[in-house]
């Protein structure tokens, strides 16, 4: 099994999160991540996807699949070095005596202290998948008592947009490559 | 701007109507109710002919025999909720075969939406994963660009069910009425013609092949590549199988059409698949019912696959050579790349399979047991109605006796549903099919399980004038699956017998629905409702004909098995020639 992350822009349209979700969904495959946003044009969405599936021939066929949504403007599958974020919210257990040593591994990861009480100490941080589950390790002998984690975004890197590249394909005759 | 001064201002329902009438509908198929009864007004003075039927499942598959037939959008309208629901089935049908319809369906008023109202159904979301897409209009303004986008997307590409879900407030209020000079869909571009690149490499897998097949499917018909199709067998000899979905697509008269392949396809046209070196994949999509097991389907071949849908290539099947394009073009483009060429002869291969067809013909005895066969009855049909007659198949038994027995000597005469497999498709496709093709006759052969689904719409067409005849296999049961359960089931017959032994009287059933009313035990009587049949045009005609019931269809792969383990009957496998090519 192998994770790839495809990048999909689609029209900003109700529904259109539903018609992804479910076409991934009855054509038997799983979603590991999803983040929905705008984009730098009101009449585009941007909608980042993580499925785990088991070669490219599957990852050709979904990708197939996808286009044939009529919403659906352009998919890049993003390569592995692309930058790639989630953000994290965690809410620990932190009295006097280990709230600063929390700080301090927070700090190490670039994150933020956003929230603190008396037992608790709620931290902020973005990065690779990689780096945020290094820091929840680090920050599990604390005790963790809620965390939240939104879904991966990816932009390629290069000068290149997926905005360009959807604009490439609308001037492109109809005929296939 | 006079332009601006010009622009009427319509009703929602007068804009739909009028939209209708711009993209050329000529009739409709439907039943009024609540949320749509604003739209039945205007439609009430419009020139478009309005069938009503007696259930909306037949005003679905009523539009896809008239697509079917003309290779126009077939256009079926319907209420919320119950309406709307009602024709999933088709909708769904029609999504597998590839059928262009679009389906009208009123909605609750849009502040009622999602409040649980009377009649309310999200039909929207019900039919997002049987639609090529689907509209929910809640403004009137926003009715005319639908409707245009609607019928733009169901007919190109590769054809398909558009939903347009348009709320009771959109088609009461009033709005300029514009129309879109042209359609914007900056998300949908069907590529249509090939690559050059890629018919060059097929042309060279073509050159250098030695057991090639031509395996053609309902893309070929709904691309009408007929001509090129023929062209293509003349310059290059090579055997051709045709699917289900496109029987007809060569005359099966033709030397080198080796019939049917599949679950019950013909002894040639499996075997012909199954020892090929060089599948030519054109318009089809390696539907289970074809490859039987994939990983033991066509084991030596390479595969050219060319279908205007890319992501049907290489789903099932790795293509080696993939064609994305309308097959039509696709075809033209191989006999430019391929004519003036020197290809094999082919000639010890063409034998081989010409030979295995002569051998393996699908049987058929006049009777059995005293009784009628179905096979028997359907050949007859075929035979007595000609290859000039529409015909249409509900699903089971009749449906591939049907598909190997007619005369499928012409294109586009041949409807059934394949790739849903819907009992009840019959009667209201045929309807359709009469309607969109009044000066042919038309004959729907139907089971007596599925006749039992749909039937009513005789009395639709009894009342519009659209005289179908139907013939009504009757094996009082659901035949292939008790032949399931006598092959798999150890006999054990559980629900499969209907017991439509005179329950109910199927003639005096049609009588009661303002059709002619016929029934057939006898070879003699075989003839003489025949030309009765034929003879009446002035009503429906419902003849039944009381058959065997444990006739079996054969061949026969059984599901989840190989195609090489297809057998011709009962523990009976063909003797493939020894011979190695």
């Amino acid at each position: 099994m192998k994770s790839y992350t495809l990048s999909v822009l689609v029209e900003n349209k109700p529904g259109v999160l539903a018609r992804i979700a479910g076409l991934i969904a009855r054509r038997g495959y799983n979603i590991e991540s999803l983040a929905v946003g705008p984009t730098e044009s009101e009449e585009t969405s941007r909608i980042t996807l993580t499925v785990v599936v088991e070669d490219d021939l599957v990852l050709e066929q979904i990708t197939k699949q996808l286009n044939k949504l009529l919403e659906v403007l352009k998919i890049v599958e993003l390569e592995e070095n692309a930058v790639k974020r989630e953000l994290m919210l965690i809410k620990l257990r932190a009295d006097p005596a280990t709230r600063s040593q929390i700080i301090e591994v927070v700090q190490l990861f670039r994150g933020k202290t956003v929230d603190v009480h008396n037992d608790s100490l709620t931290v902020e941080a973005t990065g690779s998948p990689e780096k945020l589950a290094a820091l929840m390790q680090m920050l599990q002998p604390y005790g963790v008592r809620e965390v939240v984690q939104s879904g991966l975004v990816a932009l390629a890197r290069g000068s290149k947009s997926l905005t360009d590249r959807a604009r490439l394909d609308k001037a492109r005759p109809r005929t296939n490559s | 701007m006079a332009d601006a001064e010009a622009t009427p201002v319509l009703t929602g329902a007068q804009a739909l109507i009028e939209s209708l009438e711009r993209v050329g509908v000529e009739v409709i198929f439907g039943i009024p109710g609540g949320a749509i009864l604003p739209a039945y007004d205007p439609l009430y003075d419009s020139s478009i002919r309005h069938i009503l039927v007696r259930h909306e499942q037949g005003a679905g598959h009523a539009a896809e025999g008239y697509a079917m037939v003309t290779g126009k959008v077939g256009v079926c309208i319907a209420t919320s909720g119950p309406g709307a629901t009602n024709l999933v089935t088709p909708i769904a049908d029609a999504y597998m075969d590839s059928v262009p319809i679009v389906a009208i369906t009123g909605q609750v008023s849009s502040a009622a939406i999602g409040t649980d109202a009377f009649q309310e159904a999200d039909i929207r979301g019900i039919t997002i994963p049987i639609t090529k897409h689907s509209f929910l209009v809640t403004k009137p303004e926003d009715i005319p660009a639908a409707i245009a986008a609607a019928f733009e997307v169901a007919i190109t590409g590769r054809p398909g069910p558009v939903l347009v879900d348009i709320t009771k407030d959109a088609l009461a209020t009033s709005a300029p009425f514009v129309w879109p000079p042209e359609v914007s869909l900056p998300g949908y571009r069907p590529t249509t013609t090939p690559h050059v690149k890629q018919l060059r490499e097929a042309a060279k897998l073509i050159e250098k092949a030695h057991r090639p097949v031509l395996y053609i499917g309902g893309g070929v018909v709904k691309a009408k590549a007929f001509e090129e199709l023929a062209e293509l067998v003349r310059i290059t000899n090579i055997p051709v199988v045709t699917t289900l979905m496109a029987r007809g697509a060569l005359p099966d008269s033709h030397e080198l059409n080796l019939g049917m392949p599949g679950m019950h396809g013909t002894v040639a046209a499996v075997g012909a698949l199954q020892k090929s070196d060089l599948l030519i994949a054109l318009g089809t999509r390696f539907d289970d019912r074809v490859t039987g097991k994939l990983s033991s389907f066509a084991p030596d071949a390479l595969v050219i696959h060319a279908d205007i849908d890319p992501a049907e290539i290489s789903k099932n099947r790795v293509a080696d050579v993939p064609i994305v394009g309308d097959v039509r073009e696709v075809i033209a483009g191989l006999i430019t790349e391929l004519r003036g060429v020197d290809l094999p002869s082919y000639q010890q291969w063409r034998t081989l399979m010409i030979g295995l067809k002569k051998k393996y013909p699908v049987e058929v005895e006049q009777t059995s047991e005293g009784q009628l066969t179905p096979q028997y009855v359907i050949q007859r049909l075929g035979q007595v109605a000609g290859p000039d007659a529409i015909y249409v198949t509900g699903v089971g038994q009749h449906q591939m006796w049907s598909a190997h027995l007619l005369p499928h000597e012409r294109p586009g005469a041949w409807l059934n549903s394949g790739g849903a497999g819907t009992m009840g498709y019959c009667v209201p496709a045929a309807m359709g099919a009469k309607t969109g093709r009044p000066n042919d006759v038309v004959w729907g052969i139907d089971g007596d399980g599925c006749f039992q689904m749909t039937n009513q719409e005789l009395v639709t067409c009894a009342l519009n004038d659209i005289p179908i005849k139907i013939a009504v296999i009757n094996n009082q049961s659901l035949g292939m699956v008790r032949q399931w359960q006598t092959l798999f089931y150890d006999k054990r017959y559980s629900s499969t017998n209907l017991d439509t032994h005179r329950i109910p009287d199927f003639p005096a059933l049609a009588e009661a629905m303002g059709a002619l009313g016929l029934r057939a035990e006898t070879p003699e009587e075989v003839e003489e409702v025949l030309a009765l049949a034929m003879a009446t045009n002035d009503r429906p005609v419902v003849v039944e004909f009381v058959v065997h019931k444990d006739a079996m269809v054969w061949p026969m792969v059984a599901a989840g098995t190989s195609n090489d383990d297809i057998k011709i009957a009962r523990d009976l496998a063909p003797v493939w020639e020894e011979e190695v090519l």
